[in-house]
Parts: C-alpha cells; structure tokens; sequence
C-alpha cells in the first residue's frame, strides 16, 4: 500500500484519450500516453494549441472523462468519477445565471451536504477572500467578466479543495482585466492565503504560462503528448520586460512550432500522408494571411519575424497566430524556424502583385500543395455533369480525422478554393462545381 | 421576446420507422377504448349535472369553474411534462419511443379526441359529473401537454456543457441537479411555450363543456356550455354577455398570470450580457416591490432550496462510457428493445385496421381521404388568404415601433380568445343569407388562427435590424424589390413559426368549423373536420377512428414535408 503523506498529490500514469464516433469506430487520439504528477506547492502549466487535448486532460483530471486507458490518482486515491479533492475554474465562468452570487458560491458546499450555518460562513469567508464583497446580492449577468471570474475562483475555493484546476481562466477577459485577476490570484498563493496545495493550469498563452508557472508542461498536437518540461525559477513578482522572461519565451515559442511529423510517421500516418487527406486544415481568413505576409514585409520585420514580436504588435494570441504562420509555411510563402517566420521568395513577389495575381499565385500554391484541393477539382473534372456534393469529401475526411476536424477542413478549402477560384461552393445544395453565377 | 411556439420545428424532417410504430400505437390506443364501450348497448350514463341557465349573475360562476379547467389541466400538463420529458431525455431506450409518440400526437386532432375521451372518463365514473370533468380537463391537457414537454425535452437536451460539468464537478446528485440546472434552465422555453399552450387553450376548454355523444350529451356549468345553451336558442345578449365575460377573464389572466410569470422567467436565462428588449410587468413590478410580501415568503423560497437540495440519486439511465462486454450486452438489449417495440406495432396496427374493417370499407376509406383533401384544400387556401392579407398589414405595423406595441398585445389576445363563442352567430348570418356553407364557413376555420400569424410578424418586423433598413433606403431599394429582397427573408423564420401553429390550429378548428348548430340547424361544410363532427354526435366510433387517422396522417405528413422543411430552411439561411 501507498503511504499517502509519501504519494504525490497528482498522478496522471500512461493516459491515453481516443473519441468514438456514434457507430463504435475509433478515431485518432486525442491525448496518448500522457504522464505526470503534481507536487504540493507548485503551480504547474499545461500549455498547448487548440487540439492538443489541454483541457480534455484537465478533465480526466477532474473525473469528468473517463480515460480510454492509464490511471489518475489524488493522493493515492484512484480518480473514479468527479473527484473530492479538485476544484475546476472555467474559461467560460460556467455561473448558473439564476443563482445571486452567494447562491453560486454555496452551491458546492450545499450539495454535498455540508451544514448551512457552516457553508455561510465558508462562503462568505472566500467571497471576502477572492475580493467580492458588496456584491453578495447580485446576478452574474450584472457583472463585468473579471467579477464573473471572481466568482468562479470563490466557488471553487469554498469546496477546500487540495488541487485547483483551471481551464484557459483568463482568455475570456480583456487584457488589463486578466492581468489584474492574474497578480491577485499570485499574489494570495505566495501569501497562502487561499487553503489549496497545488494549481494546475491549461493555458494557450505563453507569456501567462511562463508568468505563473512554476513548471511548464508542452503539449504537441495530435496526438496530445507531453512535448517538453520546462521548469521556471524566476522569482516572483515576474517582468515580462525582463531578459530571462523573454529569452524562455523566445525559447517556448521555437518549441511549440518545431515541424512534428518529420521525427516518426508512424503507419497510419503515413498511410494518411500517402492519400494527402489526412491534413486537418485550420480555418484562416484569406484577408489575414495577406495582411500577415505585408506586415513581415514591412519594417521593422523586412521579410523575418519574431513570433512572439510579431504577436505583440499584431494583438494575436497564438491560437490565433499559429494557424496563419503554418498555413503560410504549407503555401510556400513563407517558413518558420526557430520562433521566427521568414518570407520566402514567393511570399515577396506575393506582396507586390495586384488582386488578380495574387488569387492567381494563391489557387496554384493551393493546388500544389493541399492534396485536398487538387482531388477536389480531379473528381469535378471527372464528373461529367462537373458537380460533386460536399458530402462525398465530408465522408472522406472523417476515414482521418474527427466529425469537427473534417468539418472545419472542409470550411477551410471551400474559402481557400473560392477566393483562389479554383471552384465554386454553393451553400444551398452543398455541391462544388465549377459554375458561378450568371 | 421570444416567438418560438412551435419547439419540434427544428427537428429531423422526414418520417422514419418510429413514426409509423407511434402512430400505430396511438390509433391502437383509440381503437381499444372506442371498442371497449362500443358493444354497450344501453346508452351512456349521463351524469347528472344541473341544467345550464342564461342567467348574466350566473356568468362570473360559470367562468370561474372555466377558469378551474385550464388550471386543472395546466398541473397536469406540469406533472406530464416533468415525468415523461425527463424520462426521454435521460434514457435513449425510452427516447427512440416516447419523442416519436409525442410528435405525431401533436399533429392528431385534440377535438377528435373528445368522444373516445369522453366515453373513457363516464365509464370511469358512471353517472358521476367527476367523469365529464376529467374529460373537458383531459381536452385541454392534450392542447398543453405535448407542447410543454417538447420544449422541456429540448432544453433538457441542449443544457450547457460547462454548466453540467460545474454540476458533475461538485457532484450533485440527479434530483439536486434537476432542480440546481436542468429545470431552471428549460424554466424560459417551458413558461413561454406554456402561456402559449394555455391561450390556445381556452379554445378547448369551450368546445368540451359541452358535448354530445351518440345519445349522450354532457353540460358542465361553464362559458362554452353557456354560449351552447345561448347558441341554441339564439339568444343574442346572452352570446354577448358570454362574449364579454371570456374577454374579461382572457385579459385578467393575460394581465395578472401571463405577464408577470414570463417576465419573470427572464432570470433564468442563459445568456452573457443583459438582454435589450427588457420584459415588463406591472403585476410584477408590484410584487416585487411589496416588503411583507417577500418577508412572507422569505421561509418557503429558503424551505424550497433545502428541498432541493435533498441527496436524492436516480438509478442511471445511460452509463457514460460502457466498456467492451457491458456494450456487447448493451446491444442485445438494444435489439430485444426494437424487437418488442416492432410487435407491438404490428398488432396495434392489426388492431385498428380489424376495428375498422368490422363496419368499413375501402370505399369508405377512399371517401375520407377525399375528404380530407376537401378539408386540406380549405386549410391551405384560408392559410393563404391570411397570409396575403396579414402579412403586409403586419410588416408595416411592425416597422413602427410604437404601433407594434400597441397592436402586439391586442393581437396575442385575440390568438387567446376562443372564437367558438362565436361560430353560432357567424352562421346564422350563413342562414340568413343563404350562402354556400361549403365556402363560408371555410373562414371560420381561420378565424382564430390568424392572429398567431400577426403577432408573430410583428415581431419579426420589430426586430428588424436599422442598419438594414437604412442600408436598403440608401440604396434606393423600394417596391416589389424590397420585399422580395429586404423585409420577407427578415421577417419569414418568425412568420414561419407563426404558420406552423396556425396551420396546426386549423386543423383542429375544422372539426367545430365544418358542422356548426344554430338554433335548431345544423350546418355542414363538406370536409374531415364535419365527418368526425357527426360520427361523433352519432357515436360512430369506428367512423371516429378512421377520421381521426386520416387527418392525423394529414397533418404529420404536411407538417414534415412542408413546414418543417421550409422551417428548417429559414432556421438556417434568414435567421438574422
């Protein structure tokens, strides 16, 4: 037997996660054989892109998912549905709209049967806690976000649970709202005064990572696997100005936009890669990938620029950027090596054709290169009648990816094809042909 | 302000497998009441009620005990929709049976009901009023309850990821989340579609206060038997004095019940910021600003929250994530299920077609279907009409603002008022001037039902968005182009909605519509609606069954080859 005082407050061991469509077949991971643990004291980042599995772990973390394999336990304590000792904060405040705020905190305590006296005076102590006094009495729809989020964080703490979890908590505030909730929460860990042993983050954000964390976890994408450990020593209060700040940052930043498929495609992979349908496609605006190529352009940048520069000055998060930055690089206008973006030769023409050329020059790189878009235009051209209904392509996608996956590849080459003219789409009957309208 | 009346609008289009099986099984159910009492030869014991009287100081009485119906029927619709629509949103295996049932009742004809009901709840309690209550109460429960507990299954169905993980998180048991999340969250849906559930059913509530049965008639003190009794004898001030009660009881319970409790309900819904257009209610203004009123209450609502939070646990219904050898059992159970549910289909559909056979034949058969098509030919047309003629009128009100609000309320009471009262006089003016039944009292079938289309294009008209009409003003848009173009797309989900509900309504109005008495006339439009019309007053309970069955198969099929379809399209092209 475990001693539970020796056990770690957190073991994730060998956690693999793979979603099941609605007739039993199994999909392509999302999370595979993902371990780690969780020390008291510590605030731990789980960092990654959108489809890395980020907060589908927190969640089997949390109970809520059930691992399709490997464990989770909590001080010892095998993780079988919602767990005791975890408290979630949401990116969406997940309030219930008719509960006040005193409601909404209590509703921990009161469903698990903690006497009412000693629930007010738990509740009211973290409401005065988290800052939210006076606002006792009002609805959450009264509420700015960063009070909403108060109240997140209040609700969890009222539960005492040993292991906060928080999911992306601050993405949906504005930036000085964020910050400020971001040096509270800080500051009222470093002065213990919140009764919790360990924080556990899931955050897209690299700056805010490396910010608060005391180790940071990279996720690649998938598979959702554990890429890189990053431990951070710098004291707090942490500079973002500061040198060894910007010198991790530049370093996560080259981290998360290494080319991963290159180490080992494994079979399916490659038998994916072989078709060329496997590649998932990320929905950009056409406008924005222009607008990037002329800003890495311009000066400052003249043709090369830093990532996390060139997010500062766009105001892109790296959800937001990345998408745009790797469907360049797969367009050939542009590459990405070492947390900088670079244009390519073809990328510097790009900038000084007028319109036409450039939907031109973008429907043939489209064609060359995304395996989707030429068989597209191979099966309009061998259909006599030159129609084909998206379903077709629908069906053929999710054979590699997931119901949403294929969706939104599709979504991404009807844009992409339709501002290249490559083909039409129309909405109506859902068919690509190669007519437009009279 | 929410228009959505019509909540199963969005759903799958085209009838599978499992509507035939619920339609089986509904017609199975007639059928086996129709023939339990069918063999009695001795007529109905009538209970005995005393005889309505004309008396105007009785009307305040009579309205009152109208008035306890809807009630009666409104918690009873409450307990159905609780019990039935969890049952289905929690457990697939009662799901694949129930929402396929409640859908086609939806589309069977309430009023077609009414004798099977009638003779169910008399033989219940033979001479005994209680059995004719229960069956006015079960009329209106039918025009509430399928309704409600669509809505209810619906929000059950779509209730927030995050907030059902908040729920999990902190463990609450299924009866604390039910009443913490699941209810509170459908609580808007549920209390929009029950007002509108409950003004449509005041309709019914007058229709089966009094009725006849082969040699059976039954009056239960009320406004509908009032106005029969006044009907009957022709009695204008009496038609009037019922007329003008009912208005006042409509208003009272739009003023005091209605209005308040939807206002109310805005508390509970999901949405980040706080919404514009802001529900008022004086009523309910007032309550909240009496002190003691809430001192009262203060105890209950805390009382009520303890509740609520008792750890009670439901069995689980659907297991999460079922491994290996549990979803091997899992699909067993599966096929055993569909395999009971195909037997008994089968012989719920032997049932009914042997019921039938035993006095019926094909050409009986294809005489229905003809007139139904009468019927189907009167609802298009008269549905037609209106929207030609309201549509227009109802843009315009709705572009102005201050308009809208003032016509908006009175439209909604007019949807609520029970035009019934009125269908006696309308033909004595048929009788007095001889005119041909079969296309005058077509109007009647609409006549009720068209308000649901005027409120609702109000609405739409009113939400129109101002940039897009200075957008179409700047660019010179005018004519025949901006409808086209402009204000129909606009407004066509919310006329749509309106449609669906009128044109169900109209079906269920050509049964009191197509055979109207007058004194001692009776006069007969050619259609469904008059063919049950006069099976009914005849008992003639497999002629019932037939009528029922054909219009029911009407009206599923227009729905899901046309309503919802174009609804469907209008959901996801127009919606602004």
């Amino acid at each position: 037997m475990l001693d539970p005082a020796l056990a770690a407050l957190l073991s994730v061991d060998h956690v693999t996660q793979v979603f099941q469509t609605g007739s039993g077949e199994k999909r392509a991971p999302v999370l595979s054989d993902v371990s780690l643990t969780l020390k008291s004291g510590q605030i731990v980042a789980l960092l990654g892109r959108s489809g890395s599995g980020k907060s589908t772990l927190l969640r089997i973390i949390a109970g809520l998912t059930r691992p399709t394999e490997g464990t989770v336990t909590i001080s010892g304590e095998p993780v079988n549905g919602p767990a005791r000792d975890v408290a979630m904060v949401f990116q969406s405040f997940a309030l219930f709209p008719w509960l006040d705020v005193l409601d909404n905190v209590e509703i921990g305590p009161r469903a698990n049967g903690v006497p009412l006296d000693e629930t007010r005076k738990r509740a009211l102590q973290a409401i005065d806690t988290i800052g939210l006094d006076g606002f006792e009495s009002a609805y959450p729809k009264e509420l700015s976000g960063g009070m909403r989020q108060r109240v997140g964080f209040a609700r969890a703490l009222v539960v005492q649970p040993k292991i906060l979890l928080m999911d992306e908590p601050f993405s949906a505030l504005d930036v000085l709202t964020a910050e400020t909730l971001r040096t509270d929460l800080i500051d009222l860990w470093q002065d213990g005064r919140i009764p919790i042993k360990s924080i556990l983050m899931v955050t897209h954000n690299i700056e805010e990572a490396v910010l608060m964390a005391d180790r940071i976890l990279v996720l690649s994408s998938n598979p959702g696997r554990i890429a890189s450990e990053i431990p951070v020593d710098l004291p707090h209060p942490r500079d973002r100005l500061d040198l060894e700040f910007r010198a991790l940052v530049e370093q996560i930043y080259a981290l998360m936009t290494q080319r991963p498929v290159a180490a080992k495609p494994a079979a399916r992979e490659a038998a994916a890669a072989a078709m060329g349908l496997g590649l998932a496609l990320p929905l950009v605006s056409t406008n924005s990938l222009a607008g990037m190529l002329e800003e890495i352009a311009a000066p400052p940048y003249d043709g090369r620029a830093d990532l996390p520069h060139l997010a500062d000055s766009l105001q892109l998060e790296v959800d937001d950027l990345f998408p745009l930055a790797e469907t360049l690089q797969l367009l050939r206008f542009a590459e990405l090596e070492e947390g900088d973006i670079k244009l390519t030769p073809l990328g510097q023409r790009f900038i000084d054709m007028d319109v036409d050329q450039r939907k031109k020059a973008f429907g043939e790189e489209v064609l060359a290169h995304i395996p989707l878009a030429s068989h597209i235009k191979r099966v309009l051209d061998e259909r006599p009648s030159h129609r084909a209904p998206a379903t077709r392509f629908r069906e053929e996608l999710e054979d590699y990816m997931s119901e949403d996956y294929a969706e939104r590849t599709l979504r991404a080459i009807i844009n992409l094809g339709r501002y290249g003219e490559l083909f039409a789409y129309d909405e109506n009957n859902q068919t690509f042909s190669y007519e437009n309208p009279q | 302000m929410p228009l959505t009346t019509f909540v199963s609008a969005g759903r799958r289009v085209l009838p599978n497998q499992w509507d035939l099986v619920a339609f089986a099984a509904i017609l199975a159910v007639l059928t086996a009441v129709a023939k339990s009492y069918h063999g009695l030869s001795a007529p109905l014991p009538a209970p005995s009620e005393s005889p309505v009287s004309l008396d105007y100081w009785q009307l305040p009485y009579y309205a009152f005990r109208t008035v306890l119906r809807m009630f009666a029927a409104l918690a009873a619709s409450l307990v159905f929709t609780f019990t039935y629509a969890t049952l289905a949103a929690k457990s697939r295996r009662a799901e694949m049976v129930l929402i396929p049932v409640l859908d086609v009742l939806q589309s069977v004809p309430i009023l077609g009901f009414l004798s099977f009901t009638v003779t169910f709840f008399l033989g219940l309690f033979p001479g005994n009023t209680l059995g004719a209550e229960l069956a006015a109460i079960f009329a209106i429960f039918t025009s509430q309850a399928w309704n409600m507990a669509f809505s209810f299954y619906q929000s059950l169905r779509t209730v927030p990821d995050d907030l059902n993980e908040v729920a999990r998180g902190f463990r609450l048991t299924g009866w604390q989340k039910f009443w913490q999340l699941e209810a509170p969250f459908a609580m808007p849906g549920l209390i929009w579609n029950t007002m509108m559930s409950m003004s449509g059913g005041w309709f019914f509530v007058v229709a089966s206060e009094a009725i006849t049965v082969g040699d059976t008639t039954i009056t239960l003190p009320g406004v509908g038997s009032y106005i029969a009794k006044a009907n009957n004898e022709g009695n204008w001030s009496a038609i009037g004095a019922a007329v003008l009660t009912m208005g006042i009881v409509i208003l009272l319970y739009d003023q005091l019940l209605f209005r308040p409790i939807v206002a109310w309900a805005t508390k509970f819904r999901v949405e980040l910021s706080e919404s514009q257009d802001v529900e008022s209610s004086w009523v309910l203004g007032l309550i909240k600003r009496t002190h003691w009123l809430k001192l009262g209450f203060a105890p209950i609502s805390a009382g009520l929250r303890s509740f609520s939070f008792l750890p009670i646990s439901f069995p689980r219904f659907a297991p999460q994530s079922e491994t290996g050898k549990a979803q091997g059992r899992s699909r067993i159970f599966d096929a055993l299920w569909i395999l009971v549910i195909v037997v008994v289909a089968v012989w719920a559909t032997w049932l009914t077609v042997s019921y039938i056979a035993t006095e019926l034949n094909w050409d009986e058969v294809g005489r229905v279907f003809v007139l139904t098509c009468y019927t189907f030919l009167r609802v298009v047309l008269l549905m037609a009409l209106a929207t030609v003629v309201w549509v227009p009128i109802s843009v315009s009100i709705g572009l102005r603002p201050r308009l809208a609000e003032a016509v908006q309320p009175i439209a909604q009471f007019l949807a609520a008022f029970p035009v019934n009262l009125l269908f006696g006089a309308a033909v004595s003016l048929v009788l007095a001037f001889h005119l041909n039944p079969n296309i005058w009292l077509s109007f009647l079938i609409v006549f009720g039902t068209q308000w649901y289309i005027v409120f609702n294009t109000i609405g739409g008209a009113a939400a129109f968005p101002n940039d897009l009409r200075e957008a179409a003003a700047n660019f010179h848009i005018r004519g025949w182009q901006w409808w086209r173009q402009v204000i129909l797309p606009a407004v066509a989900p919310y006329y749509l909605t309106g449609a669906i509900t009128a044109s169900g309504g109209s079906w269920n109005a050509s049964i009191v519509a197509e055979y109207v008495k007058w004194k001692d006339h009776s006069v007969v439009a050619k259609g469904v609606g008059s063919y049950i019309a006069e099976a009914t007053d005849k008992g003639d309970f497999p002629r019932i069954v037939l009528g029922v069955a054909m219009m029911s198969l009407f009206v599923t099929l227009s729905n899901r080859l046309f309503w919802r379809r174009l609804y469907a399209y209008a959901e996801r092209r127009l919606r602004l």
